[in-house]
């Protein structure tokens, strides 16, 4: 068994690495770290690459927890991690097309984010070959990317026997915007804008990464009014988030009015956090350093009325939900995610604490003020969209019994602390829960600007198990499934 | 129980309609008379994500719900471009993503108008100059209203729909 620590012992620490170190390993090193990955003695954070260059992040359990390997690649290749552990085959896949490294023994090497447009031509439509299926009354259906609804771009495609599915295959990287390549070489204030646009809907979530990332690079220290206000946004956003799938998931099982009640609870929300932080999604309001925004007791008491609102509304939907035999027709056994699925893929959010994964980045490695709260985090077996709606709804009761432990205790003081990026260099890496699950975010800087920043959503590894999940459920269930997981495109075209 | 929740929503939460902006006001003065005189007072919304981080279409949604209401004014959201006769597209638009907004305005039937939502929309925002962006929304396709902000709140939003009515 090798766990993370005798990993370490064989590599070299990178200066600067802060809060958890960085090691330049050999082929052997990372290879054994491959082993230990496909053995499930650690978890894969992620992987992403440089120039010349490929990083790997793993969590152990002893302390510390959390550490990167990296490994230079001469001639632009090094040993696959995807071919003995498949979760890193779609993140080797993009790392190819955007840094040329070539991952030797990767079992799938078609293109991924790269869709051969960026110089400007069209391929051909047949030029992506989907997977081969093989057997008798099969058909295809091909869905996206052009969706029907108010979603993101991206292409289904669909083998159904009859109604029942044998297999989903996604094509992603529709929305693909360049991000990695846009954040090098960008000043820190630049890169913190385009941060907060990875994924919009985790915008507080994706400031709060990049923020500590860059603190922890730089060695700032934030004030902890600021800590404070930075727990209340982010327990918001994922309040509002949670409270939208909620009522989508149970509109896709055509129970409308749920969407209704849970549109105006999303929206009471929303509007809260633009008096109280000046804009409804929160956005860029949470900078590195600080907050740029303030409470004072007045906008205190609104948030107050809301968590009471949200207290007498919320649990009698829940009882509807609980109670509606049609509803629960629909959600329970379907989508069924196999608890061991879930840990080899180190499935964040409500996708892994569905399924048996205990795991939340608040408590563990933990980041301040979660460490002064009192909160449980909602775990189950059952790993089906029931499971998922429920980890949901005992989520949002968390976060608002934290909301009023953070409004209790919001401590005097500054909300930011000033520095000067001028010259400043440091390596830095944050996982911080959104609302969707763990957020990675390594990066560099040197010389006051951001020499190279990675950002890795929990979608990442939530859109392969979506595949797995659909496997003998009708299409007509798909929406359902799909909402459940509500993976981000933008969060993972990047 | 469901009578208990009905009551939640018998004190309506609607609000009234947003003042036009005069500068947009302005602007859809110059749209087709002809076209808006066939398209009357209601018009069919397909929405395309054609690049966005997902903000915008967070609050393309919000115009779906009891405070806004944006089916009172005539104005639904349709699932085909060709039930629509409004494209409302997001976003900077990728180069994975420009075929599929090309090919959806083309099924999109005439008379048939463009709005560019949010700052991306518009010139593709804090992703300019990158090797995978087209660039703004006009950049691929016609377009003949915009209606920017990052994302744009539901009211503007609102009031941008609201001019195409005249």
């Amino acid at each position: 068994m090798t766990g993370l620590q005798d990993l370490l012992k064989q590599g070299r620490p990178v200066f600067g690495s802060a809060p958890w170190p960085r090691h330049e390993v050999d082929i052997v090193v990372w290879e054994r770290a491959i082993d230990a990955l496909a053995a499930g003695t650690v978890t894969l954070l992620s992987v992403w690459g440089e120039v010349g260059r490929a990083h790997m992040a793993l969590l152990g359990e002893a302390d510390p927890c959390i550490a990167v390997l990296s490994l230079e690649c001469a001639d632009l290749v090094y040993p696959s991690i995807g071919r003995l552990h498949p979760p890193a085959i779609r993140l080797e896949r993009a790392m190819r097309d955007l840094f040329g490294l070539n991952p030797i023994g990767l079992p799938d090497t078609r293109p991924w984010l790269d869709h051969g447009r960026w110089e400007g031509e069209t391929p051909p439509a047949a030029s992506y070959q989907f997977l081969p299926v093989d057997g008798e009354g099969l058909h295809q259906i091909p869905v996206g990317p052009v969706h029907a609804g108010i979603i993101e771009p991206g292409h289904f495609r669909f083998t159904a026997d009859g109604e029942t599915v044998v297999r989903l295959e996604q094509r992603l990287g529709y929305v693909h915007k360049g991000i990695d390549w846009l954040l090098a070489g960008a000043p820190i204030a630049r890169a913190h804008r385009i941060a907060g646009r990875i994924s919009g809907d985790s915008t507080v979530a994706y400031g709060l990464a990049f923020s500590q990332a860059v603190e922890a690079a730089l060695g700032i220290q934030v004030p902890p009014r600021a800590v404070w206000l930075r727990a209340i946004m982010a327990e918001m956003e994922r309040i509002a988030n949670h409270l939208g799938d909620f009522g989508a998931i149970c509109n896709d099982a055509s129970f409308s009015i749920m969407l209704a009640h849970c549109a105006v609870l999303r929206e009471r929300v929303l509007r809260c956090a633009n008096v109280c932080f000046g804009h409804r999604l929160m956005m860029d309001r949470i900078v590195p350093g600080g907050v740029d925004a303030d409470l004072d007791p007045d906008r205190v008491g609104l948030i107050r009325d809301l968590l009471a609102e949200i207290g007498a509304r919320f649990p009698p939907l829940v009882s509807l939900y609980d109670n509606m035999a049609s509803l629960q027709d629909r959600t329970v056994t379907t989508g069924y995610l196999k608890p061991d699925l879930a840990r080899r893929f180190g499935a964040g959010g409500y996708v892994g604490r569905a399924s048996g994964r205990d795991f939340d980045a608040r408590r563990s490695p933990g980041y301040a003020p979660y460490d002064t709260l009192a909160f449980t985090v909602p775990v189950r077996s059952d790993g089906d969209v029931n499971a998922r709606v429920w980890i949901r709804i005992e989520e949002i009761t968390q976060s608002l019994s934290m909301l009023d432990q953070l409004l209790k205790g919001l401590p005097p003081g500054d909300t930011v602390t000033p520095f000067d990026p001028t010259g400043a260099a440091g390596e830095g890496i944050a996982l911080v829960e959104a609302f969707r699950g763990d957020l990675l975010i390594w990066l560099r800087i040197v010389g006051g600007v951001v020499e190279r920043c990675h950002a890795r959503d929990a979608s990442w590894f939530q859109w392969p198990l979506l595949e797995a999940v659909i496997e003998g459920n009708i299409v007509a269930d798909f929406p359902l499934c799909n909402k459940s997981f509500n993976c981000s495109y933008s969060g993972h075209d990047l | 129980m469901l009578r208990h929740l009905l009551e939640g929503l018998r004190r309506p939460l609607t609000e009234s309609k947003p003042d036009i902006d005069p500068d947009l006001a302005k602007l859809a003065a110059t749209l087709d008379a002809t076209a808006r005189r066939r398209l009357g007072r209601s018009l069919a919304i397909r929405q395309v994500d054609a690049g966005s981080c997902n903000g915008c279409e967070l609050e393309i949604h919000a115009l779906n719900n009891a405070f806004h209401d944006l089916e009172r004014f005539g104005l639904h959201f349709v699932a085909s471009p060709r039930h629509a006769d409004v494209l409302l597209v997001t976003g900077p638009v990728t180069k994975n993503m420009r075929e599929a907004l090309e090919r959806t305005w083309q099924a999109t039937p005439d008379p048939k108008w463009v709005v560019a939502v949010g700052d991306c929309g518009a010139d593709a925002g804090v992703f300019a100059g990158s090797y995978a962006v087209v660039g703004g929304v006009s950049a691929v396709v016609p377009v003949d209203l915009v209606i920017r902000g990052c994302p744009p709140t539901p009211t503007q939003l609102l009031q941008g729909l609201l001019t195409l009515l005249g």
